[in-house]
């Protein structure tokens, strides 16, 4: 039975180990986590009729693959607000998923504190569900409607304490959510009974609940208000410095990323072009698509005109461009960069660019 | 408790309910047909069972209100002499019953289905949707009538009365759980994705747990509908099998076989026997089918209003 | 010389049960020719309702409940059906947040936007294909002729939201209502889009109401703004006033709420308080009200720190302040 209920396995585990690269020998001891090669697929040819089709006068059987995530390494340190930006599509919220153990990579591997969980299953990565939590981007989705506020948050504390005394429980949850601001009388209601930014408080008390290290926010503010998103953020920072967490911060709204993140991590199309600290990296953007990104920021007060545009659309991910993936867009794009997939390398300064352009000095 | 009646009170709920004259009508119709069978031990002026009741010479009187009427017996009596009025109460008794118990049984066997396929592997949802789907190509009363015809050669006639009600619970109930399987399944389906699954998956709960306490909860509603659609088809599907005389013995009569067995008296005279519990038949499934309806379009506002 | 659009006293409201919510309450600007004005707030600040009640678009249980909305003249809230048939989709376009409520999934784009063109003018088909084709090439796609042809499932997000402008562009209106146009948008999406209406409405002259939550975004297009909350006008003037020295507690507030103004000094924002720690935003308490339960007197007084007792018993009108800037609040002069 256990078989039958596994994550979706409609990919083929390709497991072996890839040389680490240079730049991530510094920090291979201190990491929290390292991610290393990874690379996640969607098959989504559906029942085998469907994927039937009939090409040269035969039949041939053809798979159709998202390719969501290529080939990204990259560390997260204790303590630091690591973000991932792009746009939508770019495999950033997969990303996520993977490294949280939702989806399963394809490839590649992800270390916890040196210790490898991308390929654990359910009860061998029980111990990392404490240690490791998740705030979803839908504040109305991410919480069952059917349950009370209460029961959602005691839920996974009974489950990863058993044995438990309800009067624990109970004063482990009204502590967690005075500290979210959410008043602990509160908690006989319904998740309807709130507002937006009540809700993502109470999913943020939720992944608290069990007192991880560790958080993985999926675009944790994009549903709500102005003025709420601040209260979250906030909520945040505040969460992070009591508790000293660690976030991978997944987000489209580049200002906010900048406002939070000690380093940021730019993807496009599910390869990763840029990783520098935040104020490199909003300061002195490298890659080309890095450079076009933050020029569309609307800047309060700024000139509509003046950002760098970028010529044709955004490729699917299931034919991706040989080469580097951004050379259909890139202003400085040339023979090479159509050919060879440019690799992920250190500059001086610790900023990791992946470009062929940046690598030449010609950018 | 009071609170709770008092949010009821105020609830869009009973609000909706209250404007809709259909529903109203309907609810109050259903109400007093289920309290009558229900309640048919101590409203019927007869025990239509009773073999020392019942009077031969009784037999087909008409309604009170004809030439010949005995206000002894309001609607008349069947061929044997039986109160028409008490044998269609405790036969809608046994209708409902039936009709009741086969939903339940399609109902639990249709969610477990449901759940498995939507939340399990692939390979597991399609062997159990090929199984669903060969279980909907043979018609429900073919079913009946194969398995009624061994039943009824095991157990002998006089037997039979006594296993006749699971037997018909059991061959309703097998027959149409696929539909239960199916929505059930499609809502799992759309509930799987929502991030409060996800955020189960994270906590580490198991599988059987999710299914269970998150994601049974959120498709009971589309069950509800289909609930109420399901029994008036069961009360249907029990009728014509009574009728084709694979349901319900004439000795323990449901309404599909006090139609029957007053059929071959229709054209010489004495229509009642057939034509009172055949109107009480189509009035009973009328108002849960317009039930269902309501709380179709009630708990589906979008989908069914303009 | 006579306003392109007047709206004065324009109240929407929605009726329940047994009550009626005000979701617009007393709104009023008005927008000359060719000028372009941002209606900023947060969702259920009655923005978009007001965009939709400017063309009577305001669909059941919610009806106008009082005011006038003076188009070129014209009282759009009494005018009859054709008149409003005439002046929807030809003098003013609207443009929503998704395209699809525009475009026809069944129907090629070049099917469509003729049929708009031969619906409002007495033109051949073959002179409607020009104009279509015309308009393609001002918001920039890429070989119209071909893409005439296509389903709207052809084209990307950006793409359909070009074609959406070119549809609104087809009969040369006064007056673009554009609903949140780039939300659903990538960044660098938004800024090409932003581009092009801003380009269009300068080389047309024509109108602009951009209803969206974006003070950046509002603050590049835009030369005036209305900032809602909780179906008023809170605060109204030349957007560099307003972004600069914002004078309503609540538009002080939400631009104190965005990051870029917390790390940045360039908001005009020195004089309000600092926030606690370094990199904390500032943030209002509390959320926007429900339209059921909008406080007394002033609707932000609940989450306002500037709050007295008049503001709790009195609604401030929006009247001009001191440096001839529109608000709505008695504790600023």
């Amino acid at each position: 039975m256990a078989g039958l209920f596994s994550l979706p396995t409609n990919e083929n585990p390709n497991l072996e180990t890839t040389p680490v690269g240079d730049a991530d020998m510094t920090n291979q001891n201190t990491a929290l986590l390292s991610l290393r090669n990874v690379v996640k697929h969607f098959d989504i040819s559906g029942g085998l009729l469907d994927q039937l089709r009939f090409s040269g006068g035969r039949i041939v059987r053809k798979h159709t693959v998202v390719h969501a995530v290529n080939d990204v390494s990259f560390d997260i340190l204790p303590g630091e607000t690591l973000s991932v930006v792009g746009e939508s599509g770019c495999g950033k919220s997969t990303l996520a998923r993977t490294v949280i153990g939702l989806y399963r990579a394809t490839g590649g591997e992800i270390l916890y504190r040196g210790e490898r969980i991308d390929n654990l299953n359910d009860n061998g990565m029980l111990p990392y569900r404490t240690r490791m939590q998740m705030v979803f981007q839908d504040p109305y989705a991410s919480l069952n409607p059917r349950m009370k506020v209460r029961e959602i948050l005691e839920e996974p504390v009974r489950f990863h304490n058993p044995g438990i005394s309800d009067a624990d429980v109970r004063s482990r949850v009204a502590d967690v959510m005075e500290q979210v601001g959410v008043n602990p009388l509160w908690g006989v209601r319904y998740p309807h009974e709130f507002s937006g930014g009540q809700r993502q408080r109470i999913s943020i008390a939720r992944a608290l609940v069990v007192d991880p290290e560790f958080i993985v926010a999926d675009e944790p503010i994009s549903a709500l208000d102005v003025s709420i998103q601040a209260q979250v953020l906030n909520l945040m920072m505040d969460m992070q410095e009591k508790r000293n967490l660690t976030y991978l911060f997944i987000s489209h709204d580049l200002s906010v990323v900048e406002h939070i993140s000690t380093r940021v991590a730019v993807m496009y199309l599910g390869s990763l072009c840029e990783l520098a600290s935040a104020a490199d990296l909003f300061g002195t953007p490298r890659h080309p698509y890095t450079q076009a990104l933050l020029s569309a920021i609307p800047r309060i007060g700024g000139k509509a005109a003046g950002h760098i545009k970028l010529s044709g659309d955004v490729p699917t991910p299931i034919n991706l461009p040989p080469g580097c993936v951004f050379h259909g867009r890139c202003p400085h794009a040339n023979a090479r960069c159509m050919q060879e997939v440019p690799k992920a390398r250190q500059l001086e300064g610790g900023a990791l660019v992946a470009c062929h352009g940046v690598e030449e000095g010609r950018i | 408790m009071a609170g709770l009646l008092k949010r009821f009170r105020q609830s869009y709920f009973l609000y909706s309910f209250l404007r809709d004259p259909v529903a109203v009508t309907s609810f109050a119709l259903f109400v007093i047909l289920a309290a009558s069978a229900l309640l048919a031990p101590v409203i019927a002026p007869h025990n239509p069972f009773d073999g020392a009741n019942i009077d031969i010479m009784d037999a087909e009187t008409p309604p009170l209100w004809k030439d010949g009427g005995n206000p002894e017996f309001l609607l008349g009596t069947d061929n044997q002499g039986r109160d028409l009025f008490s044998a269609i109460l405790y036969g809608m008794r046994v209708s409902l019953l039936i009709g009741v118990g086969a939903v339940a049984m399609q109902a639990c066997i249709g969610i477990m289905v449901g759940l498995l396929s939507g939340y399990g592997s692939r390979r597991l949802d399609n062997i159990l949707m090929r199984i669903a789907d060969v279980q909907l190509s043979f018609s429900s009363y073919m079913v009946a009538i194969f398995l009624g015809a061994i039943v009824q050669m095991t157990f002998g006639v006089g037997r039979y009365e006594q296993v006749a009600v699971p037997f018909l619970v059991l061959v309703i109930g097998l027959a149409e759980w696929p539909q239960y399987a199916r929505t059930v399944r499609a809502s799992v389906l759309a509930e799987k994705k929502k991030e409060y699954v996800e955020a189960a998956r994270v906590i580490g709960l198991r599988p059987f747990r999710i299914m269970w306490r998150h994601i049974l909860p959120n498709t009971l509603t589309p069950v509800l509908v289909i609930s109420t659609v399901q029994v008036a088809n069961a009360i249907m599907s029990e009728a014509a099998l009574s009728f084709l005389g694979l349901g319900m013995p004439v000795t323990k009569p449901s309404l599909g076989s006090l139609i029957k067995s007053g059929f071959q008296y229709f054209f010489s005279g004495s229509w009642w026997i057939t034509l009172f519990p055949g109107v009480v038949l189509i009035l009973l499934v009328l108002s849960i089918n317009l039930l269902g309806d309501w709380l179709r379009d009630f708990l589906n506002p979008k989908l069914y209003k303009d | 010389m006579q306003p392109l659009l007047d709206v004065s006293n324009l109240t929407v409201k929605f009726a329940l049960r047994d009550t009626a919510l005000t979701a617009v309450n007393d709104v009023s600007f008005t927008l000359g020719r060719g000028e372009r004005l941002g209606l900023v707030g947060e969702s259920g600040a009655g923005k978009s309702v007001t965009g939709f009640s400017i063309l009577n678009l305001v669909s059941k249980p919610g009806f106008i409940a009082g005011g006038s909305v003076l188009f070129e003249g014209k009282d759009l809230t009494r005018a009859s059906a054709e008149t409003l048939r005439d002046i929807r989709g030809n003098r003013i376009s609207m443009i929503f947040q998704d395209p699809m409520m525009t475009l026809n999934p069944v129907l090629t784009v070049g099917t469509q936007m003729i049929e708009t063109i031969l619906a409002h003018k007495k033109v051949t088909r073959k002179e409607a294909e020009a104009i279509a084709l015309d308009k393609l090439r001002k918001v920039y796609i890429p070989s119209p002729e071909r893409r005439l042809t296509q389903y709207p499932h052809e084209f990307s997000g950006g793409m359909r939201q070009r074609i959406v402008i070119a549809i609104a562009l087809l009969t040369s209106p006064s007056l673009i209502i554009a609903d949140e146009p780039t939300t659903a948008l990538d960044v660098t999406i938004q800024a090409e889009i932003m581009d092009l209406l801003l380009e269009l409405c300068q080389s047309e002259d024509m109108g602009l109401i951009l209803i969206t939550h974006d003070l950046g975004v509002v603050s590049q297009v835009t030369q005036k703004i209305a900032v809602m909350y909780a179906g008023g006008i809170v605060e109204m003037g030349d957007t560099g006033m307003v972004v600069g020295e914002p004078l309503h507690p609540y538009t002080r507030g939400l631009l104190g709420a965005l990051p870029q103004c917390a790390d940045k000094a360039d908001c005009g924002l020195a004089d309000v308080a600092a926030p606690r720690a370094r990199r904390r935003l500032n943030q209002i308490p509390g959320s926007m009200p429900s339209l059921s339960d909008v406080p007394r007197g002033c609707p932000f007084n609940n989450r306002c720190e500037l709050c007295e007792t008049v503001c709790t018993t009195t609604r401030p009108l929006l009247e001009v302040k001191s440096d001839g800037r529109l608000a709505a609040c008695h504790m600023v002069a």
